[in-house]
């Protein structure tokens, strides 16, 4: 079983909190465009926020020349000090998940930290355990 | 980059009659008297506008400031604050928005944005970190505010945030407001109609580069705890659902909800317009700004003609001022009527004032057959409220008398309209009956931009002590306007703690952190003082013969009883009248005609307004 974070409703206000606690946690930084997690506003129709997270599908680490991404309590997690900032993961990923920020050449991926979960006033984040089949 | 910690550090200064703009060191001295938001805004257009410069004219100034605490991880971070030399009322006039401007702006880099001159051809403005940009509007001009909206995100990218006028900004509608978010709006005061002067369609913002926290490791573990505690407050699961709206059924039982044009205080169809019958009936989305854990945002569709309509809210001023002051009994009717406003960039408190006035003028016989084309306009109907609206916006025939505003509408129309224009100092009053409501009167009265209830909502305060008593009320009302002004300051929502009861005063708690600076409560508490005084020095300033009688209550709080429901057969007192601005003004430290005393600015540190 490995853990990744996942979206439980279509519940979600738009208010960045879960950013903002990615982006402290991680860097140091009040900075919610340094986060691992992102939120669109679907606005005026159909009026409710799109949020996509990592499922840890490990696409990343597939691609990745220098072995940056590695598995880490079951989490495929960058490895910053490795990562040359190619870009390679960021083209391959699946999900759009691999966040970009123009200070850090380095994506920005989520690690399943669970941090940002609890701070969710709308409940729509959780950390779900994946069975591999 | 600033070293100054919790801020932006700089200023944007833009004249849109050269298109060219500079960036300016924030004031550490201006940041530590003022603090941000409302306060940098009041301090820059006491400085800066010429006095008696035309509010509609270059000269004029339009500023936007973030808080100290704004964009920062604590609960409700999401304010910015706007201000101009008010075209509505030729005094000092702000507005308060949330959504994600006022974090967007920060993580650009900027406290403050600086508008100034006047573009020569409609224009908007791309803030993108360091890259400033005055661009054609082109075909922008004219639309409404949604379809500006999604256009620049279109044609920007999806991550700009866009302030944006309507039509009514464009044609000069004194009342018409900005709008950002799909949905979220400054809305009193005209800051839109300023902006439509400067030819300004819209301002779209990204920021990426963040701004310093003192102690990021406290502010985090600070904002966590104010979470948690906001998460365990019963407010936090019974407040949301319903917002602002939901206060809708009290104010009907304490016979205080404006209906058709404050004849009354009591609406019979108030529980069909309410925020139960929002939630049961159109909600799509709880929508809420930026770091905000209890969204009163109630994103609603509706059918119109067949077609979907979004729109955020109605929130409770919309319920009142369209719903019970317009007579419309039924929230989908309140709902289309919010909708058309929003798109066409027109304040729903005074555009719901203005209606429901322009809808008395007709039942009393006060238009001419030839200004409504011979239709019958009628309280309650859904069709004279569209039709009166959309004249507005477009200043088409007694639409171009009535985007004046109510003061200057009756003085054209004579035949005794002034006796039922529901205003103070030209500001068309927001969703209170105060007759029977002495402090919440006092808080109308003497709000610094006009006829607005937010500076001081005083109306619990008379129902807790007793609606009679005038005893203690002006020093509620002054309380209330160091306080709840001081979160326009700090750049955070009030609502925490007005509508969950989370304690103000951890405010000042996580300001270290954030800030590196400790400040007491109390000190916090005299920065919001200071600006008060400020406001009303500018007032002093551009308005000739500036005082007391610009602090009276409209004639018919004082000339009429209310006519029905719970407070029926009450009216406020003409003295009661003189003695709530006879203790107001003393405790306050000004003269008897409502002018702040030498003595007082002194000791607050505005001697520069003495000169």
């Amino acid at each position: 079983m490995s853990p990744t974070l996942a979206t439980t409703a279509q519940a979600c206000s738009g208010c960045r909190l879960c950013q903002l606690v990615c982006a402290l946690d991680h860097f140091g930084e009040n900075n919610v465009k340094k986060a691992a997690i992102g939120i669109r506003g679907l606005f005026p129709a159909p009026g409710r926020y799109d949020v996509r997270v990592c499922v840890q599908c490990g696409t990343c680490a597939e691609v990745c020349p220098v072995e940056a991404i590695r598995l880490r309590h079951g989490a495929w997690v960058l490895d910053r000090e490795l990562c040359t900032g190619c870009g390679a993961c960021i083209a391959a990923c699946p999900w759009g998940v691999m966040f970009t920020h123009p200070g850090t050449p380095e994506p920005i991926k989520c690690d399943a930290c669970g941090e940002c979960v609890p701070y969710c006033p709308r409940n729509v984040l959780c950390i779900a355990e994946v069975v591999q089949e | 980059m600033s070293d100054l910690m919790g801020y932006g550090g700089r200023v944007l200064r833009v004249d849109l009659s050269r298109g060219s703009h500079k960036i300016e060191p924030l004031d550490p001295r201006m940041a530590s008297d003022y603090l941000g938001g409302r306060g940098f805004v009041a301090r820059i257009l006491y400085s800066e506008v010429p006095k008696g410069a035309d509010p509609l004219g270059p000269e004029n100034r339009l500023v936007m400031a973030a808080g100290p605490l704004s964009g920062s991880f604590l609960p409700c971070s999401g304010k910015l604050h706007l201000g101009a030399r008010s075209p509505a009322t030729g005094g000092y006039g702000d507005a308060n928005i949330g959504g994600h401007l006022a974090m967007e702006l920060k993580h650009a880099g900027y406290d403050v944005i600086i508008l100034e001159g006047a573009a020569a051809k409609p224009s908007y403005l791309v803030i993108d970190d360091d890259r400033v940009t005055l661009n054609d509007a082109g075909d922008l001009w004219g639309q409404g505010s949604f379809a500006t909206e999604s256009r620049l995100k279109e044609l920007l990218g999806e991550d700009f945030q866009i302030a944006t006028i309507g039509p009514a900004g464009e044609k000069l509608v004194k009342f018409a407001c900005i709008t950002h978010d799909f949905g979220r709006q400054a809305g009193r005061a005209g800051i839109a109609t300023v902006m439509g002067a400067k030819r300004l369609k819209a301002i779209a913002l990204r920021g990426t580069r963040g701004f310093p926290v003192a102690d990021p490791a406290a502010v985090l573990a600070t904002g966590k705890t104010m979470f948690r505690t906001i998460f365990g407050l019963p407010g936090f699961r019974e407040w949301t659902p319903y917002g602002t709206a939901g206060i809708t059924e009290w104010v009907n039982q304490v016979g205080a909800f404006p209906t058709r044009n404050f004849q009354t205080g009591f609406f019979e169809d108030h529980a069909a317009i309410g925020g139960k019958a929002i939630r049961d009936r159109i909600l799509v989305l709880d929508k809420g700004c930026f770091g905000c854990p209890i969204p009163c945002g109630k994103y609603c569709r509706i059918e119109v003609d067949g077609e979907e309509v979004f729109v955020e809210g109605p929130e409770y001023e919309t319920v009142a001022m369209i719903g019970g002051n317009c007579g419309l009994g039924q929230i989908e009717a309140v709902a289309h009527v919010n909708a058309v406003m929003d798109d066409l960039g027109m304040d729903t408190i005074s555009g719901g004032n203005v209606v429901a006035f322009a809808l008395e003028c007709a039942e009393r016989g006060i238009f001419k057959p030839s200004d409504t084309g011979g239709r019958p306009l009628r309280f309650g109907d859904l069709d004279s409220v569209l039709w009166l609206t959309r004249r507005i916006a477009a200043r088409e025939g007694i639409g171009d008398l009535l985007a004046e505003g109510v003061k200057a509408a009756a003085a054209r129309l004579g035949g005794g309209s002034d006796r039922f224009a529901i205003h103070v100092k030209g500001l068309e009053v927001s969703g209170y009956e105060p007759r029977h409501a002495p402090a919440m009167a006092l808080a109308y009265m003497t709000c610094d931009v006009g006829g607005h209830h937010n500076r001081a909502w005083a109306i619990t305060h008379d129902v807790a002590v007793g609606r009679d008593r005038v005893e203690g009320k002006a020093a509620r009302v002054i309380e209330l306007q160091h306080l709840r002004p001081l979160f326009d300051m700090l750049g955070v929502c009030r609502f925490p703690w007005v509508e969950v009861e989370f304690p103000p005063e951890t405010y000042a708690d996580i300001f270290p952190a954030v800030t590196g600076v400790k400040r007491s409560w109390a000190d916090l508490l005299r920065c919001s003082e200071r600006v008060w005084n400020l406001t009303r020095m500018f007032w002093v300033r551009h308005v000739p013969e500036f005082g007391r009688s610009w602090d009276l209550p409209p004639a018919r709080w004082t000339e009429e009883d209310i006519a029905s429901g719970p407070t029926q057969g009450k009216r406020l007192a003409p003295p009661t009248v003189a003695r709530l601005l006879d203790d107001y003004y003393r405790l306050r430290g000004w003269d008897e005609h409502g002018i702040p005393t030498p003595a007082k600015l002194k000791e607050l540190g505005l001697d520069y307004t003495l000169t």
